[in-house]
C-alpha cells in the first residue's frame, strides 16, 4: 500500500514566509488584534512610543531621539513578530487547504429521481445538491458530496481525502455505505444519498479546520488568556505606580527626573508576558497541523486537548489488538489419531471453506505437513449452515467434517459412531480456556481431533500498551467473544481490563459508568454500531472507512483507520498544552532579569546607588533598556520553531516530567535573559 | 544568634508543629458535625444558639446563599461598632470618660476590627472604653476571625464535595467555629497570660508617683497657639516637671488571647504587645507568637483531613513554613548586622532599637515574621526601628498576600488560590488539563483564584501611587525619603492585606489614609472572600477525577516547591520597583 503522507514542511519555506510577512502586517490591525489581548497592549504600547519618538524629534521630549525611536522599532517588532508566528502557522494550513479545494472545483452531479438505476437524470452543479438528493455515480466520475451508498457498489479512490492512494470498496448496506465528496469512482455504479448540504461536507469541514478560520479557543486556552491578562494588568499597574514613586522619589532625594513614560512603557512591554501572548494562537494552529501530518483530521481542538487528558482507551478487539481473523495454529489428535490424519483431514474438510479461519487450516496443513490438495472437482462441498453448524467435503462416500465439539458430537453420533475419544472433551477444553477456539474434525464416523484456532494478537501491541500505561492509560478491550476467550486475549495483548459479550448498549454503560468516576474515555470505532458509544466518548475517533453515522459522532477522523493512532493523537495533545505551560513559565521566568536590567537604568539619576543592582552591568542606562526591549522581541521568532513542533514528549511520570520541563523552562527562563541581554548590550555598545 | 535563642526557635517551631495535628483534627471534627468531648457542654449552648436564632442546622446553602449570609453577618458586625464608637461616651463602663469617635476614624475603625484587619489609626488607651473594648473589639476579634475560618471551611467542602450546590451552613459553622474552637482556647490562654502578668479589671487609670521625678521641655504658645520665637528665631521653651505616671488599666487578658489567635491583632494599648500589661514576659512572648501561629498553621492539617489526604495539608504546611524560617533568618541576619551606619562608625552591635529587651532580637524577629506572615499586626516591637533590609522582611511577608500561615481562614484560601495557579501552570507544562484534588481547574476557577491573590497587591499598586502624589499624604511621614516611602507603602500593604500592623512611623488618623484605608481593608477582604466562595461553588458542582499516573502529585516535594517559587515570584515581580525605592535603596545608600 503506497500513501502519501502530506509533506512535512519546513518551518522557513520561502514562499510561505513570504505569504506569513503580509498577512501578519494585516493582522496589525485593531479589529483582528484584540483577540490577542496581550499583544494589543502591546500595539497600545507601541503608539505611545511612536509619539515620544515624534516628541524627541521636535524636541518636546528631552530623551535621545535614537533611543525613543529605536524603542519604538523594537516595540513594533514585538506586535509584528507575534503576528507573524501566527501568520505563519495559519499559512501552513492554507497551503494544504488550498490544495484539498482543488479537488472539488466544478464537480457535476446526476440527480436522481428514483433510488433505481438505469433512470433518467438532471445533470446540476454540486452546489445545488441538498441532503436527501439521490444521485447516480458512475465509473470515472467525481463524487458530488457526502452521502450514504443506498444502490450499488464501486471501487472508490478516496486519495484526495486520506492520501491513500489504494482504491477502496464502497457498497450499499453494512459498515462501508459512507462516501466522502471529493472522492472518485474508478469502477462500478452507485446511487448516493446526499448527507450534508454544500459548505457542510467533509471536505468543508476539513479546509476549514485546517486554514484555522473556524478554530475556536479551548478552554484550556481560555483559561491560560486569563492568566495571561490578569498578569499583564499587574505589570500594567506596576508600570504605572512607577511613576508617582519616581516623582516623589526625585523630590525626596532632590535629583534626578521621574521615569519617563518611554521608559515605562517599555518596562511594561518586557514585563508583560509577551513571549508566550505572541506564540499562543500559533501553538493550537500547530498542533492541529502535525495531527494532520499524521493524517488525523480533528474536528475540534478541544477534542485533540481532551485526548491529552485521557485515562480510559475502549478499543474493539478486532483489527486493532488482533489481526481481524482466527488462525489455525495447532492440530491436535485424540482417540489415537495421529497428527498427520488429523491435519489430512482437517484440510479436506478445509478445502472448500473460502473463509478466512477455512484457508488458515489449509496453510497451516500445507506449512506443517507439506500437504498438497486440489480442490476435487468431484467432491460435494458442504457449506457452513445454521442448523448443522458443520462445514465440510464429501469425497468418495467419505464425510469430512468440521465444528463446534457438540455439532460435530452430534453429526458422528449420526453415522453411526460407536464411542466418542475420552481424551476429546479434555483437549476442547484446554484450547477453549487459553482464549482459543476449537473445531472438531470428523471423518466418516471417527472423531480424528481438534483444530486449534487461535486470535493473533499484532506484533508490538504490547509495547504499544505499555507507553499508554505509562501515561497513565487504562486501555480495556472490547469484543463480541465469550469472557473466557476475552479473558485469554487479554492477558495475552497486555491490556489492562476488557470487556467480553458487548454489545452496543453495553459499550455506551461501560463509557458512562468510567465517565461518572471521573475518567475522560476515549474510544475508537468504525461501525454504525459503535456510533452511541462514540458520540458518549469524551475523544472518539472513528476510522475514515467506518460507516457515515461513526464518522459523525466523531470528533477525531483518522484518515489512515489505524486505531492505534490514538497514541499520536494522545502525544499531541499534550504537547500543545505543554508548549503553552512551558512557554508560560519561561516568558514569566525572563522578567526577573528584565527587573535587573531596567529599574537600575530607569532610576539611576534618582539614586545613584542603584547602581548596585546593574548585576549585568550594563553600558549605560538607555542601552540596557534598549537591550531588554530587544531582546524581548527578538526571543519571538527564537522559539517560533519550538511553538510549531511542540516540545519534546517522553512518557515519563508527571513528577519527574514537571522537573524536567522546570529546570529547562524555568531555570533556563531565569538565565537566558540575562546571558542575552548582557551580549545584546554590547552589541549595543560596539554600534553607538 | 546565640544558643539560647537558637534553643528557643527550635523549641517554639517544635512546640507548634506538635500541636498541629491534635488541633487540627480536631476543627475537623468539628466542622465535619462530629461529637467532641466538647460536645456535653457545648452542644446544649450551640442548640440554644440556634433555637434563639431560628436557624435550621440542617440546611444547606449554595455559595451564593453562604456569601450573603456572610456579607449580612458582617454588615450587622459593623453597624453595630461603627455605632458604638460614635456613641461610647453614653454606654457604660467608661471610667476615664473618653470622647466619642469621629465618623471617619469610627468608619475605619469599624472596618478594621470587622475585616480583621485590627488597623488601629487610634490609641487604645485615651480612645477607647472598657465597654467598646470588651462588647465592640473584643467580640469583633471572635466572629471576625470566624467569619475567615468558615469560609475557608466552605471552600475546602468545594473540593471535597462532589456534583452538588451545597457548600454547608454558614451559620452552623459560624457558631460551631466560635463555640468549640476560638472560646475554648482563648478562655485557657487567658489564664494562663494572666498567670504571666497580664492585667484584667475595671479600675480607673492609676496615677503613680515616679521613684526620681524627671522634666521635659515644652514649647510656649501663644494666645493664638502659634509656637513663640524668641530673637534668634528658636521656639521659646518651658521645662515642664513630672512627678507622676499615669498607668492604664483595662481587662486586657481576656482580648489579648484571642487577638493573636484569631489573628486580629488589635492591642488594647497603642504599644500593643511591646506593652507590658499586654505581654509581660519571655514565656507569654512564646505563648503569644504560638497563638498567632496556631490556628492558620493546625487548619493546613483539617484541610488534609477533610480532602482525605492529610499529605496535602503538610504540603501546604511545608511551603507556609519554608517561607516564614527563610525570613526569620533573614531579619534576624539584618537585625544581628546591626545598623549600617552604626557598623559605620566602627561599632559592631545588634540593632535593639524599637525592641524590647526582655523579649530579646529573636524573639522580637520571630513575633515580627509571625504576625506578619500571618494578617495578625500584633506588635512586639516597632517595625519602623528594624534596619532597611530587616524592615522588608515583614513588609514582603505582607506583600506576598498574607498566606505565610495567613489570617485565620483567609491563610489557607489564599494559598489555595496560588496553589490552583500553581497547579495551572505545571499542569499544562506536564500536558495535562490542570487538576487540584481531584477537581478540575477551568477557566472560572482560573477567574476567581487571580481575584483571590491579586486584589490586595492591585489595591497597593493604586493606593500607593495616589499616595506618593498626594501632598497630605506625604505629609504623614515621619521620615522623609526613602525611609518615608516604605511607610506608606507598609501602612497600605497592611490595610490591603488586612493585616493591621504598621510601621509606625506614619500618621495614619488623618481623613485620606483613614478612608482610603478603609476602602482598602472593605476590598481586601470581601473581594477575595466572595471570590473563594463563588470558586468553591463551582469546583463542588465538579465531578472528582480519580489521580492516575499522569497526575501531577500535589502532595510532595517538587510541587511544593514550585508553589514557593510561583508565590515569590508573583511578590517579586509585583513589588520589586517599589521595594527598590524603598527599603532596597534605603540600604544601598546607608552602606555606600
Amino acid at each position: 500500500m503506497s500513501k502519501h503522507t502530506p509533506q512535512p514542511q519546513s518551518v522557513f519555506d520561502s514562499a510561505l514566509l513570504r505569504g506569513a510577512l503580509i498577512d501578519s502586517l494585516k493582522k496589525l490591525d485593531p479589529r483582528t488584534l484584540w483577540r490577542n489581548p496581550v499583544m494589543l497592549c502591546v500595539e497600545i504600547a507601541s503608539l505611545i512610543t511612536l509619539v515620544t519618538f515624534t516628541m524627541s524629534l521636535t524636541g518636546a521630549n528631552n530623551e535621545p531621539a535614537w533611543f525613543t525611536g529605536a524603542v519604538s522599532i523594537w516595540l513594533w517588532l514585538t506586535v509584528i513578530f507575534s503576528t507573524f508566528a501566527e501568520a505563519l502557522a495559519e499559512g501552513r494550513g492554507k497551503a494544504r487547504a488550498a490544495s484539498l479545494r482543488k479537488s472539488r472545483t466544478d464537480v457535476t452531479a446526476k440527480r436522481l429521481d428514483k433510488a433505481e438505476f438505469g433512470q433518467n437524470y438532471t445533470t446540476v452543479g454540486a452546489s445545488q445538491l441538498r441532503k436527501g438528493d439521490l444521485v447516480l455515480v458512475e465509473a470515472n466520475d467525481m463524487i458530488a458530496g457526502d452521502g450514504d451508498v443506498i444502490a450499488g457498489a464501486a471501487l472508490v479512490n478516496e486519495s484526495a481525502v486520506t492520501g491513500e492512494s489504494a482504491p477502496v470498496i464502497r457498497e450499499s448496506g453494512g459498515d462501508r455505505s459512507a462516501v466522502t465528496g471529493g472522492t472518485t469512482v474508478i469502477s462500478g455504479n452507485i446511487i448516493v444519498r446526499i448527507t450534508a448540504n454544500p459548505g457542510e461536507t467533509f471536505l468543508d469541514k476539513m479546509i476549514g479546520l485546517i486554514e484555522g478560520a473556524k478554530r475556536r479557543k479551548t478552554p484550556n486556552e481560555v483559561a491560560l488568556e486569563v492568566l495571561l491578562i490578569a498578569l499583564t494588568l499587574v505589570f500594567l499597574l506596576v508600570c504605572a505606580n512607577i511613576s508617582p514613586l519616581s516623582i516623589y522619589s526625585v523630590k525626596a532625594a532632590g535629583q534626578g527626573t521621574p521615569v519617563s513614560l518611554t521608559i515605562l512603557v517599555a518596562l511594561f512591554v518586557c514585563l508583560a508576558p509577551t513571549t508566550i501572548a505572541a506564540l499562543l494562537p500559533a501553538i493550537g494552529i500547530a498542533g492541529m497541523d502535525r495531527l494532520f501530518q499524521k493524517n488525523v483530521i480533528a474536528l475540534s481542538g478541544r477534542a485533540i486537548e481532551a485526548a491529552g487528558d485521557v485515562n480510559v482507551l475502549l478499543l474493539d478487539k478486532t483489527g486493532t489488538i488482533t489481526h481481524g481473523n482466527r488462525e489455525a495454529v495447532a492440530f491436535v489428535p485424540v482417540g489415537g489419531h495421529n497428527e498427520r490424519e488429523l491435519a489430512e483431514a482437517a484440510l479436506m474438510a478445509s478445502l472448500a471453506d473460502e473463509t478466512p479461519e477455512g484457508r488458515s487450516v489449509v496453510l497451516l496443513a500445507r506449512q506443517q505437513y507439506g500437504l498438497n490438495r486440489e480442490t476435487p472437482t468431484d467432491g460435494e462441498l458442504v457449506e457452513f449452515s445454521a442448523d448443522t453448524r458443520l462445514s465440510g467435503l464429501n469425497l468418495e462416500g467419505t464425510r469430512y467434517r468440521k465444528g463446534a465439539s457438540d455439532a460435530t458430537i452430534a453429526f458422528v453420533k449420526k453415522q453411526g459412531a460407536s464411542a466418542i475419544p475420552v481424551d476429546l472433551a479434555g483437549v476442547v477444553d484446554r484450547i477453549a480456556r487459553a482464549g482459543a477456539t476449537p473445531l472438531v474434525v470428523s471423518k466418516g464416523s471417527e472423531i480424528l481431533g481438534v483444530i486449534n484456532l487461535k486470535d493473533i494478537v499484532k506484533a508490538g501491541i504490547q509495547e504499544r500498551f505499555l507507553r499508554l500505561r505509562s501515561m497513565g492509560i487504562k486501555t480495556v478491550m472490547i469484543t463480541g467473544d465469550n469472557p473466557l476467550t476475552a479473558a485469554a486475549i487479554a492477558a495475552e495483548a497486555q491490556v489492562d481490563d476488557f470487556l467480553a459479550q458487548a454489545r452496543p448498549e453495553e459499550k455506551l454503560r461501560l463509557i458512562r459508568e468510567y465517565q461518572e468516576q471521573g475518567y475522560m474515555v476515549a474510544m475508537t470505532g468504525d461501525g454504525t454500531n459503535d456510533a452511541p458509544a462514540l458520540a458518549q466518548a469524551d475523544v472518539a475517533v472513528a476510522m475514515n472507512t467506518g460507516t457515515q453515522p461513526a464518522r459523525e459522532a466523531a470528533n477525531i477522523i483518522d484518515l489512515d483507520s489505524n486505531p492505534t493512532k490514538l497514541l499520536d493523537i494522545v502525544e499531541v495533545g499534550k504537547q500543545i498544552l505543554m508548549t503553552r505551560g512551558n512557554l508560560t513559565t519561561f516568558s514569566i521566568s525572563n522578567d526577573i532579569a528584565k527587573y535587573f536590567a531596567i529599574i537600575p537604568a530607569a532610576l539611576l539619576s534618582i539614586y545613584p546607588q542603584l547602581a548596585a543592582l546593574n548585576v549585568m552591568q550594563l553600558t549605560s542606562p538607555f542601552s540596557a533598556i534598549l537591550s531588554a526591549v530587544i531582546f524581548n522581541a527578538i526571543i519571538i521568532p527564537m522559539l517560533v520553531p519550538l511553538a510549531l513542533k511542540g516540545t519534546g514528549f517522553r512518557p515519563m511520570p508527571a513528577e519527574k516530567l514537571l522537573i524536567h520541563n522546570l529546570l529547562i523552562y524555568g531555570v533556563g527562563g531565569i538565565i537566558a535573559p540575562f546571558v542575552g541581554i548582557k551580549a545584546i548590550d554590547m552589541v549595543i555598545g560596539l554600534v553607538v | 544568634m546565640n544558643p539560647y535563642e537558637l534553643l528557643q526557635t527550635i523549641v517554639f517551631f517544635i512546640t507548634l508543629l506538635v500541636l498541629i495535628k491534635p488541633l487540627g483534627s480536631y476543627m475537623a471534627r468539628i466542622f465535619q458535625g462530629e461529637r467532641t468531648f466538647l460536645s456535653p457542654i457545648m452542644t446544649p449552648c450551640e442548640n440554644l444558639v440556634y433555637r434563639i436564632s431560628g436557624v435550621n442546622p440542617e440546611d444547606e446553602m449554595g455559595w451564593r446563599r453562604y456569601a450573603g449570609a456572610m456579607l449580612l453577618f458582617n454588615l450587622a458586625l459593623f453597624v453595630s461598632l461603627f455605632v458604638m464608637l460614635l456613641t461610647q461616651h453614653l454606654l457604660p463602663l467608661n471610667p476615664q470618660k473618653v470622647p466619642p469617635f469621629t465618623w471617619q476614624l469610627a468608619l475605619n475603625t469599624a472596618i478594621s476590627f470587622t475585616t480583621n484587619t485590627n488597623w488601629q489609626a487610634y490609641v487604645g488607651e485615651q480612645a477607647v472604653s472598657y465597654f467598646t473594648q470588651m462588647a465592640g473589639l473584643a467580640v469583633h476579634n471572635f466572629v471576625s476571625a470566624a467569619t475567615g475560618l468558615v469560609i475557608a471551611i466552605a471552600v475546602i467542602r468545594g473540593f471535597v464535595r462532589r456534583k452538588t450546590s451545597q457548600l454547608g451552613n454558614f451559620w452552623v459553622d459560624l457558631t460551631r467555629c466560635t463555640l468549640y474552637i476560638l472560646l475554648p482556647i482563648s478562655m485557657i490562654f487567658s489564664l494562663v497570660l494572666v498567670s504571666q502578668g497580664v492585667i484584667q479589671n475595671f479600675s480607673a487609670y492609676r496615677n503613680l508617683p515616679l521613684v526620681q521625678s524627671t522634666s521635659y521641655d515644652k514649647p510656649k504658645l501663644d494666645d493664638k497657639g502659634a509656637p513663640l520665637k524668641d530673637a534668634k528665631g528658636n521656639p521659646v521653651v518651658e521645662s515642664v516637671p513630672v512627678k507622676e505616671v499615669q498607668i492604664p488599666m483595662g481587662p486586657v487578658a481576656s482580648q489579648e488571647a484571642i487577638k493573636e489567635l484569631g489573628t486580629n491583632g488589635g492591642g488594647f494599648f497603642n504599644a500593643n504587645s511591646a506593652h507590658p500589661f499586654e505581654n509581660p514576659t519571655p514565656l507569654s512572648n512564646f505563648i503569644e507568637i504560638l497563638l498567632i501561629l496556631l490556628i492558620p498553621g493546625a487548619l493546613t492539617y483539617t484541610f488534609g483531613v477533610m480532602v482525605g489526604n492529610t499529605r496535602q495539608g503538610w504540603a501546604l504546611l511545608g511551603v507556609m513554613l519554608l517561607i516564614l524560617i527563610t525570613a526569620f533568618a533573614v531579619l534576624q541576619w539584618a537585625e544581628s548586622s546591626g545598623n549600617p551606619l552604626v557598623v559605620k562608625q566602627g561599632i559592631q552591635s545588634i540593632n535593639m532599637e524599637g525592641k524590647e529587651v526582655r523579649n530579646g532580637l529573636a524573639g522580637s524577629n520571630l513575633f515580627t515574621v509571625a504576625t506578619t506572615g500571618t494578617s495578625c499586626g500584633a506588635v512586639n516591637s516597632m517595625h519602623d526601628s528594624l534596619t532597611p533590609l530587616g524592615g522588608m522582611v515583614p513588609l514582603s511577608l505582607i506583600l506576598l498576600g498574607e498566606i505565610i500561615f495567613g489570617g485565620v481562614g483567609s491563610g489557607l484560601y489564599t494559598m489555595l488560590a496560588f496553589a490552583i495557579i500553581a497547579v495551572f501552570v505545571s499542569g499544562l507544562m506536564i500536558g495535562r488539563t490542570p487538576e487540584y484534588l481531584g477537581k478540575k481547574i477551568e477557566v472560572r476557577e482560573m477567574w476567581m483564584s487571580i481575584l483571590v491573590i491579586l486584589t490586595a497587591g492591585v489595591t497597593v499598586l493604586i493606593l500607593s501611587g495616589i499616595a506618593m502624589i498626594t501632598p497630605t499624604a506625604v505629609a504623614s511621614m515621619a521620615n522623609p525619603g526613602a525611609h518615608g516611602l516604605s511607610e506608606v507603602l507598609y501602612g497600605l500593604a497592611s490595610v490591603s492585606n488586612n493585616n493591621g500592623s504598621a510601621f509606625a512611623g506614619l500618621n495614619a488618623n488623618v481623613n485620606f489614609y483613614n478612608l482610603l484605608g478603609s476602602l482598602a481593608m472593605t476590598l481586601g477582604r470581601y473581594v477575595p472572600a466572595i471570590a473563594v466562595l463563588a470558586m468553591a461553588g463551582s469546583l463542588a458542582e465538579k465531578k472528582f477525577i480519580p489521580p492516575s499516573l499522569g497526575t501531577l502529585p500535589t502532595d510532595k516535594a517538587p510541587f511544593a516547591l514550585w508553589l514557593t517559587l510561583v508565590i515569590l515570584i508573583v511578590g517579586a515581580l509585583t513589588f520589586f520597583p517599589a521595594l527598590a525605592l524603598g527599603p532596597i535603596v534605603e540600604h544601598l545608600m546607608m552602606v555606600s
